[in-house]
């Protein structure tokens, strides 16, 4: 392989090359929110500090992706298993990544817990509304009148509830310094920001950092290009709205 | 350097429990990781009054499905690490378990069985053998010590950290409500004091160096893509945990060479039969008694020529049969007549096991 590193496409510094092109479904959000959390860790210059952890799901499509140490976990314990890593070695810098199924549906005691903990973690929730892997079942964020596999005539919130608002949850349950935001792989600049204030909140020992971001799983959603991106752009953010919701005073100097 | 926690050795008379903290404070474990069930709960009592003073740490979980997590994480960063549970904590914790069997991540869990199925009681048996052996989905590449005395959970709980250290399996010290909450002298003592090295532990994730460039990344797995692969992954776990077997299998014996009835037993329940054997030994009854020590792995090959040579073998345990699945599997071929005391959830005394081995000569 020649290293003209000018005609490969751009990547982080902190991808590793040799497991690329990476495993998601052409047009699948999971592989910009990673790219956008990349171009974070690049511009923190904090590669060599991280431990990333990705659940079951199609995160853990991601078990190679970074030139970082890694653990691919179980299905929704990656939060507990990134928290006692962060207890073990409060020198490294934890990365649990999931998606809404592994944050919201198996994994929410553990994403309650650590964030009422206030545990000094990153937790980031790739939210495609379904469990993507399995094929597109309903999620605890499945939007109201939503078709899947499993909610074939559309979601009925008064069966099944109203779609889970991760990132109002984690803002109600911590304390001030705790970094709370929703981004969307449609503005992947705002998102690779959220993700350096949720960087650098960890780094700076205040405490818990949460982001959801919105993402598209084409695959599942069976959506051509044009219909994916007016999902995620109109259809989600009228119940997921963007934005940060907790973010502590920046220290001196930032 | 700090002061050690424990110099030279101690006599002291305490609880399972207590000994259980002691023992982990002199192998030098960093963090616990824990939920609160009983029969366990004085570890983590013990342990969170112990470990500040000597710099160690305590994390209390929402659960022991994060207890068992933490705790493998814990240990990925090179810590020494345990948990400790029982019962539904137990069956909660399988999980996390079967991540450290396929991810060869050395956590040692102590148990301390409780009454089952489900909440049941929260006082004593010996029924989370079969799932303390052979928990969920895997092949049982655990190493289970079963101990007898307070002595023995000092001294196990010491050994697993080296055994999990060594070979990397995860390590359970498989106990019982009456040896958690019991009070009995024992000797605890500074492991180096007796000569024993605490074997080193290393970091699998949070390596020095930039990864990519310095070293290659960690890239640590428990899923894999096709059954060709996973095969070859699960064989080499498999060589590997037979390769170390006959390294680390134990078991006891007692007048077994001339015997006519063997009992066989694990945990506290050996304590009556030696009790037994002796009340019979005194009336002329040639009765012998094998303990497996390490359930996991099963010292067959010490087992075999035992009950081949006996008339007839007593299994004793305090559930309905697990004990004697492993050790009828072990002896598949022999026809040497085989009786059962079977006491689910219930204590054992030696006039039990006496009468019955009377009754069956
Ligand atoms: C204990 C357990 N239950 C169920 C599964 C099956 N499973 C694998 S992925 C998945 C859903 C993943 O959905 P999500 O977390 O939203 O991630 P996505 O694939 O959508 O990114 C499920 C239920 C599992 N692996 N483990
Ligand atoms: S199934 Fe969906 S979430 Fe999974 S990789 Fe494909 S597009 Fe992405
Ligand atoms: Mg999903």
């Amino acid at each position: 392989m020649t290293v003209a590193t000018v005609l490969e496409p751009k990547m982080p510094k902190c991808w590793r090359q040799e497991t690329k092109p990476h495993k998601f479904c052409p047009g699948c959000g999971h592989g910009d929110i990673l790219k956008a959390l990349g171009t974070a860790i690049d511009e923190l210059g904090i590669q060599d500090r991280v431990v990333f952890g990705c659940d079951i799901g199609c995160s853990l499509l991601s078990w190679d992706l970074f030139n970082c140490d890694s653990i691919q976990t179980h299905h929704g314990r990656t939060t507990p298993v990134m928290t006692g890593v962060k207890r073990a070695r409060p020198d490294r810098i934890c990365i649990a990544y999931m998606g809404d199924g592994g944050g919201y549906a198996i994994g929410s005691q553990h994403l309650v817990n650590a964030a009422s903990r206030n545990e000094k973690i990153l937790v980031i929730v790739a939210n495609n509304v379904q469990y993507g892997m399995t094929g597109g079942q309903m999620a605890p964020t499945t939007l109201p009148g939503m078709k899947t596999e499993t909610s074939p005539y559309g979601r009925d919130p008064e069966s099944t509830g109203n779609p889970t608002l991760g990132p109002e949850m984690v803002a109600a349950i911590t304390p001030d310094s705790a970094y709370v935001a929703r981004g969307t792989m449609a503005n992947l600049r705002q998102l690779t920001q959220m993700f350096k204030k949720a960087l650098q909140n960890q780094i700076d020992g205040n405490g818990f950092s949460f982001v959801e971001a919105l993402s598209a799983c084409p695959t599942n959603w069976r959506t051509n290009a044009a219909k994916t991106w007016e999902f995620v752009e109109k259809e989600m953010t009228k119940y997921f709205k963007v934005g940060e919701l907790k973010a502590p005073a920046k220290k001196e100097g930032q | 350097m700090a002061d050690k926690p424990i110099q030279g050795e101690k006599r002291m008379f305490m609880t399972g429990n207590e000994v259980c903290a002691y023992a982990a404070l002199a192998a030098n474990v960093d963090v616990m990781y824990g939920y609160p069930i009983t029969p366990q709960n004085e570890i983590m009592h013990y342990w969170t009054r112990l470990a500040p003073k000597h710099n160690r740490t305590f994390l209390q979980t929402e659960d022991e499905i994060s207890a068992g997590f933490t705790t493998c994480g814990g240990v990925m960063s090179g810590k020494r690490c345990f948990t400790a549970t029982a019962g539904p904590g137990n069956t909660l914790m399988q999980e996390a378990m079967s991540m450290a069997e396929m991810m060869r991540i050395p956590a040692v869990f102590i148990i301390q069985q409780r009454g089952g199925p489900s909440t049941a009681t929260v006082i004593y048996s010996q029924q989370e053998v079969t799932m303390t052996c052979f928990g969920a989905n895997g092949e049982g590449l655990r190493v289970v010590y079963s101990t007898s005395s307070h002595q023995e959970l000092f001294d196990y709980t010491i050994k697993s950290f080296n055994v999990a250290w060594k070979y990397r399996f995860p390590t359970f010290v498989l106990g019982d409500g009456y040896q958690a909450k019991m009070r009995e002298s024992v000797t605890i003592y500074d492991p180096e004091a007796r000569g024993i090295q605490m074997v080193d532990t290393y970091p699998l994730v949070g390596l020095p160096g930039m990864p990519g460039v310095d070293r290659d990344p960690a890239h640590l797995r428990n899923t894999y893509n096709t059954e060709e692969e996973l095969y070859e992954v699960v064989k080499d776990l498999v060589d590997a945990y037979e390769k170390m077997a006959p390294e680390i299998v134990e078991h006891s014996t007692m007048e077994c060479d001339d015997a006519d009835v063997v009992i066989l037993c694990h945990g506290i329940v050996s304590r009556a039969a030696i009790e037994a054997v002796r009340n019979l030994r005194a009336a002329g009854v040639k009765a012998g008694f094998f303990r497996p020590i390490t359930l996991r792995p099963f010292a067959k090959d010490a087992l075999r020529p035992i009950a081949e040579k006996a008339k007839k073998l007593l299994i004793v345990e305090s559930s309905q049969g697990q004990f004697a699945k492993i050790v009828t599997d072990a002896l598949y071929g022999l026809t040497t007549p085989m009786e059962t005391i079977f006491k689910p959830g219930l204590g054992i005394t030696s006039d039990e096991i006496v009468n019955k081995v009377k009754a069956m000569i």
